[in-house]
């Protein structure tokens, strides 16, 4: 018996999501927005069908918005992430061998089974994930994770699951696609291809392999061996540790002042320490960036400067002298600054750290960990910044994203959870 | 910290001792943070894992429980009041007798699933309000099984 690839892919995640709490969204068109409330980065099918695009700047259609009953939604990533995470866990009820690929897809193996007992599979992952998240999955099967990604993409044109594994399919199949929609083949490769009159991925998969290694690399090869049901791409195993840890974020207005950026860059730190600190990691060194918008007329300005600690760290206040500092180094006066970010590097789990002489004393120590498990717990129970430096600034800002209509983080907020009458 | 009721609890005036709480799950702190001493190593560290934590009572499937809060009185009769945190499982099948949280007009509604002369009702457990027939034609979509209520007095 063989080994199977399932890709398993969420539906529309984004506004599948906002469906699960918001059942009056069934049936409607919904749109969610990008960061700031500008572009469409979600579209149910039912919005695809207004002829709604990815990217389309939502502003510029409101009026047809309105008058077609779309319902808008700002991004709502915590509900998201904790949404991805569920299904991921539903889907580790299937199997051991995993590779979550993105936040709403998931290659699985599968050894051993036959047609009708992989096709079975991929209908009970498909109505567990259902009946247990609230989320409709799609699931594609096949011997090579390419073909399961081709596989995946007609599953959700169908019933919800399809298994590429019989060659003359698989060959029907692959003439219908375009090279360019093939998994690994990137825009570039695409274009090189078309030009060379290779139209369809069945044409790339009937490519000689010395020409396909000397066009596409061993990369290339690498994708049209997938193509002929030879695995070589095997299942990611967990990804290394993160080795940096960002926070940015485009301002919801263009910033000038000092005053403002110190705010942000502030608030930043903030949510960088505290997410350190809930991966167990500690810091070696603190970055920190500015740029204006490239997009926009006007001066242009961008600059980063990193600081290597004295000690690697994961309290908020140390690591929040170092940033503003850098922060006020690189400001430059006169722009309209639409972007800051700081970013931590030399990441190292807290318990392998070296120590250092440098370091506050045993009970020092002891006193401020105390204090940013307070912090974290406080901002856990009552959400994002309820308890934070002041020098992040009170109140509303001009840079803080626009979230209009955001909805409740109806999963991770007590204080927002979903309500039943 | 919270209080636990279980659905359809009957008053007693005995209390059982269970063992240790827990205040936050994961929450207890790293040992290499505390200062090491030489000498003995305290008898009760093995004991350490013992603690109770109340997830582990509450949820039985992690991935497919959610928490909702309640509005309104028209469950009271189940020990549910207005404000109270249910725990439901979305993973458990909608029996009826069970009480769930089910879409009702593109709302979500906490009621019992009865069935009465082959008929479905969603009903609540308040004289002040009436059951509701759920019609043959009609979608009743049940969101999930309500398994537990948290309360914080």
């Amino acid at each position: 018996m063989r080994d199977f690839y399932l890709m398993v892919d969420c539906n529309n995640f984004y506004a599948s999501c906002e469906r699960v709490f918001d059942p009056s969204l069934e049936g409607r068109p919904v749109v969610v927005l990008s960061n700031n409330d500008g572009c469409v980065i979600a579209r149910s099918n039912e919005a695809k069908a207004l002829g709604i695009a990815m990217g389309e700047p939502a502003y510029k259609r409101e009026d047809f918005y309105a008058r077609s009953g779309v319902r808008v939604l700002s991004s709502n990533y915590a509900l998201y992430g904790d949404m991805s995470a569920r299904v991921m866990r539903t889907l580790g009820q299937f199997c051991a061998e995993a590779e979550i690929y993105s936040i709403d897809e998931c290659f699985l193996m599968l050894r051993g089974l036959d047609s009708a007992s992989l096709l079975d599979t991929a209908r009970e992952i498909r109505a567990t994930v259902k009946k247990w998240t609230g989320i409709p999955v799609g699931v594609g099967i096949a011997r090579t994770k390419t073909l399961a990604k081709v596989a995946n993409r007609l599953a959700k044109k169908g019933d919800g699951a399809r298994l590429l594994e019989d060659e003359d399919d698989i060959d029907r199949v692959l003439h219908s696609t375009e090279p360019g929609d093939v998994w690994g083949i990137g825009r570039r490769s695409a274009r090189f291809l078309a030009a060379c009159g290779v139209r369809t991925a069945l044409d790339l998969k009937r490519r000689p392999d010395d020409w396909v290694r000397r066009h596409l690399t061993v990369t290339g090869l690498r994708t049209v061996l997938e193509l002929r049901q030879i695995p070589c791409i095997a299942l990611e195993d967990a990804p290394p540790p993160a080795r940096s840890l960002v926070c940015s974020r485009s301002f919801g207005t263009r910033v000038e002042s000092l005053e403002s950026l110190e705010e942000a860059v502030s608030a930043y730190v903030q949510r960088a320490a505290e997410k350190l600190r809930r991966k167990g990691l500690v810091a070696g060194t603190v970055q920190v960036f500015l740029e204006t918008n490239r997009f926009q007329p006007g001066p242009q300005y961008c600059a980063s400067r990193g600081r290597a600690l004295p000690a690697p760290t994961a309290d908020t206040l140390v690591l929040h002298g170092p940033a503003l500092q850098i922060l006020r180094e690189i400001h430059k006066p006169g722009y309209k600054y639409q972007k800051a970010g700081v970013i931590l590097l030399d990441l190292a789990p807290a318990g392998q750290r070296q120590l250092s002489f440098l370091e506050p004393s045993g009970e020092e120590k002891t006193r401020r960990d105390a204090l940013m498990r307070v912090m974290d717990r406080v901002n856990t129970m009552h959400g994002q910044g309820t308890l934070t430096l002041a020098a992040s600034g009170l109140g509303r800002k001009e840079w803080h994203m626009r979230q209009e209509r955001r909805s409740p983080r109806y999963t991770t907020s007590w204080a927002e959870l979903p309500v039943v009458c | 910290m919270s209080n636990i009721l279980n659905l359809n609890q009957t008053s007693r005036d005995r209390v059982e001792i269970l063992g240790r709480a827990v205040n936050e799950s994961g929450g207890a702190t790293p040992l290499y943070l505390e200062r090491i001493s030489a000498g003995f190593p305290s008898p009760a560290d093995d004991y350490i894992e013992t603690a109770l934590d109340l997830n582990t009572y509450l949820v039985r499937n992690p991935a497919a429980t959610f928490m909702v809060r309640v509005s309104g009185d028209s469950m009271s009769g189940a020990g549910i009041h207005d404000g109270d945190i249910l725990v439901v499982d979305r993973s458990e099948e909608p029996v009826p007798g069970k009480i769930v949280v089910a879409v009702l007009d593109g709302e979500l509604t906490v009621k019992r699933l009865v069935r009465k002369d082959g008929q479905i009702f969603l009903a609540p457990e308040n004289p002040r309000y009436r059951p509701i027939a759920v019609a043959a034609e009609q979608d009743l979509h049940v969101w999930g099984v309500v398994s537990g209520v948290v309360r914080r007095l």
